[in-house]
């Protein structure tokens, strides 16, 4: 009795008892999972246009954020660094594609993961030769991103809003949404929506598999950025920002891997609910720490009533 | 020349399906065994015992064990890590709750653990495939791995939250913990492995081999043509994770001496998977020849630079191995995907007709 009534009782007594905690803590979930939602979006483009189930997403991020911060340290200004970094994540798509994905076309899919994986290895030892292995810390101020606070005092209580967050909120949105833009309405947007539907149909109708692959490599390497600014504002940029890419296939799996929309609600969903489940059943009831596989369990019970994920494609198998 | 076929004539279906069909095939495994169980321990130093030849044969174990589950039947598994933590906790639980059980008893035993928590967490395989059965497979990791950090009684409540092999006798001789002699060890690996082998060797090629293979190719299919999915599938995770299982208690109690939970991470996971698909998936032969690969090769690239005089930090050679090891997978996938086993039989075919062209 005691213990069902900690289970489902005590929690919302907790939460209807303290709402203003409850809304911080809803904060911190929901800014946690607009970074998942991006890092998801990053594997969905991919796997979209080629059916690359991209590992590499997660070490992507760190690699971008330790170049950004890398070159800033060694007298680049801020703004020039920014593009410098794009160039460099350029570089590094046309690579990819290059030395790994077309001498791999073809092949099957776990082939290509685990050359996911290979490249995931072959970026942290080339990451750490080149920058090091301590954490550092990101150029926030450099950027113009605000580092201050917005406290508010909803229902008598208290809550704080850190600026970066907020900030990185509104930059997920805008990148979502030109992205969306862009994949909708632009013609190289289309083409690479026609080669997630159909690589051969595509290439018939003149549609260079090669360059849509580096563009959409590319595309996953500004969306890297874009996290690894934010997550490194928030974390200190280091290689341990890696695990966050296991935070990312949860993600994946409660939203579908096709599916852009899947990808940002999996991604909201899931912030939210582990951070409420952590602080009201994780830490008082099994010890903490309970992020590290509470997104699998949700995800696993999801895929078990709808095995293609939320958004995902009906997948269709013939004989 | 050396390996010619002409000559050896089949008379029968029972001599075609035979181990051995070619006498060459049987004469080269010979050949393998002597060295294995003969040549390496009269000539090897404790450093080789200690760096390759033990972590060999248990990466081979494990490794068979997911080719069996994702080679054979087809079911993408990341989760090995975490069931070989659960074979090792396990067999760490029986010899504290039963010291005077003998430990090769607890070993088999504590496969049986993991095969249950195998076919628990194989059951979503009966609704998800592909990679979204790969991504679920991650929720045993970390779920196993979490749960090897916060349940006490998993290490006895020790304050080092790890758990120490005990020594451990065996008809009067050391065989596990400090006191263990590094040959004792190599031998009773080597047996389990042998045993293990050839074990699954005439499970693959066998009824059930084909059923997984049936189900691998494509399930539907293999539905239609009566074979039950439900059976097939979950007979691979309970087997698969069996033997994983054992591969885990050897890990800890035959080569490393101690574990914490971390070992058993996603790295360990990659790690074997690396290993079956390096060697070949659908073979085994393979485990071995990738374990070997990826076993050997960071102890080679660490004794590298010091052969040729150059002295370079220890760090950075990790590093470097990192990224020799990733680049090193990107281009033996390119070159084979279907891994080491299938050059060896390349060479075989070579060899067979050699020196004649065709």
């Amino acid at each position: 009795m005691d213990l069902l009534n900690s289970i489902i009782v005590q929690p919302f007594a907790d939460m209807a008892g303290a709402p203003d905690f409850l809304l911080q803590v809803l904060w911190e979930g929901l800014v946690g999972g607009v970074l998942y939602a991006l890092i998801a979006l990053g594997f969905v483009l991919i796997f979209k246009s080629s059916r690359i189930f991209n590992f590499a997403q997660g070490i992507m991020v760190v690699f971008a954020a330790l170049t950004l911060v890398g070159l800033y340290e060694n007298g680049v200004p801020a703004l020039l660094a920014l593009p410098l970094t794009l160039l460099v994540m350029l570089i590094l798509a046309v690579a990819i594609e290059r030395v790994v994905l077309r001498p791999l076309v073809n092949q099957p899919d776990i082939i290509l993961f685990m050359a996911t994986i290979g490249i995931t290895l072959f970026l942290v030892g080339l990451g750490e030769i080149i920058f090091g292995g301590e954490n550092k810390v990101m150029i926030t101020e450099q950027l113009f991103i605000p580092t201050g606070s917005f406290e508010f005092e909803p229902f008598g209580g208290f809550v704080l809003m850190e600026q970066k967050d907020v900030t990185a909120v509104i930059g997920a949105v805008v990148l979502v949404a030109a992205l969306l833009l862009f994949l909708n309405k632009s013609k190289i947007g289309r083409a690479i929506r026609a080669l997630g539907d159909d690589h051969q149909a595509a290439l018939s109708v003149g549609i260079s598999l090669s360059t849509i692959w580096v563009i959409v490599w590319f595309i996953a390497g500004i969306i890297a950025l874009a996290t690894g600014i934010v997550w490194g504002a928030r974390a200190g940029v280091s290689f341990a920002l890696e695990v966050i890419a296991y935070k990312a296939l949860p993600v994946l799996m409660l939203g579908g891997l096709e599916s852009v929309t899947g990808a940002i609600i999996g991604g909201l969903a899931i912030g939210i609910l582990e951070k409420l489940f952590e602080i009201y059943w994780g830490q008082p009831l099994l010890g903490g720490n309970t992020e590290a596989w509470f997104a699998y369990v949700v995800a696993l019970i999801v895929l078990l009533f709808r095995p293609q994920g939320l958004f995902g494609e009906k997948i269709i198998e013939r004989v | 020349m050396f390996y010619r076929t002409a000559g050896q004539f089949k008379t029968s279906y029972k001599a075609d399906h035979a181990l051995f069909p070619v006498r060459q095939d049987a004469i080269l495994l010979g050949i393998i065994l002597v060295l294995a169980f003969v040549i390496f321990p009269l000539t090897a130093s404790e450093f080789t015992f200690e760096a390759l030849l033990i972590p060999v044969l248990i990466y081979s174990l494990a490794a068979l064990g997911l080719n069996i589950l994702t080679g054979y039947a087809g079911q993408l598994s990341l989760g090995t890590g975490a069931f070989m933590g659960v074979g090792a906790y396990a067999c760490y639980k029986l010899i504290s709750i039963f010291p005077e059980m003998n430990i090769a008893i607890a070993i088999a035993l504590s496969g049986f653990f993991s095969a249950s928590i195998g076919v628990l967490f194989g059951l979503p395989s009966l609704r998800i495939k592909g990679f979204y059965l790969a991504i679920a497979t991650l929720a045993a990791q970390f779920f196993l791995v979490w749960l090897f950090q916060k349940w006490g009684w998993l290490y006895n409540y020790n304050s080092s939250a790890a758990i120490q092999v005990p020594n451990i006798r065996m008809f009067g001789l050391w065989v596990a913990g400090p006191q263990a002699d590094h040959l004792t060890r190599y031998y009773f690996v080597l047996a389990v492995v042998c045993l293990v082998t050839w074990f699954a060797i005439n499970l693959t090629r066998g009824r059930i081999g084909r059923m997984w293979k049936a189900v691998r190719d494509m399930d539907i299919a293999a539905e239609l043509v009566g074979i039950n999915l439900m059976k097939a599938k979950l007979l691979a995770f309970f087997i698969s994770s069996y033997i994983v299982g054992v591969a885990g208690a050897l890990f800890v109690f035959l080569w490393r001496g101690a574990a914490e939970a971390n070992l058993f991470g996603i790295g360990l996971s990659f790690r074997v998977l690396f290993i079956a698909i390096i060697g070949g998936l659908g073979s085994i032969l393979g485990n071995y020849l990738g374990a070997i690969l990826i076993v050997a090769l960071p102890v080679l690239i660490s004794a590298t630079p010091e052969m040729f005089g150059v002295s370079i930090s220890s760090a950075t050679v990790e590093h470097l191995n990192t990224m020799i090891i990733g680049a090193l997978i990107i281009a033996f996938l390119i070159i084979e995907p279907h891994g080491l086993a299938r050059f060896w039989a390349m060479i075989r075919e070579k060899l067979i007709l050699w020196p004649f062209p065709h």
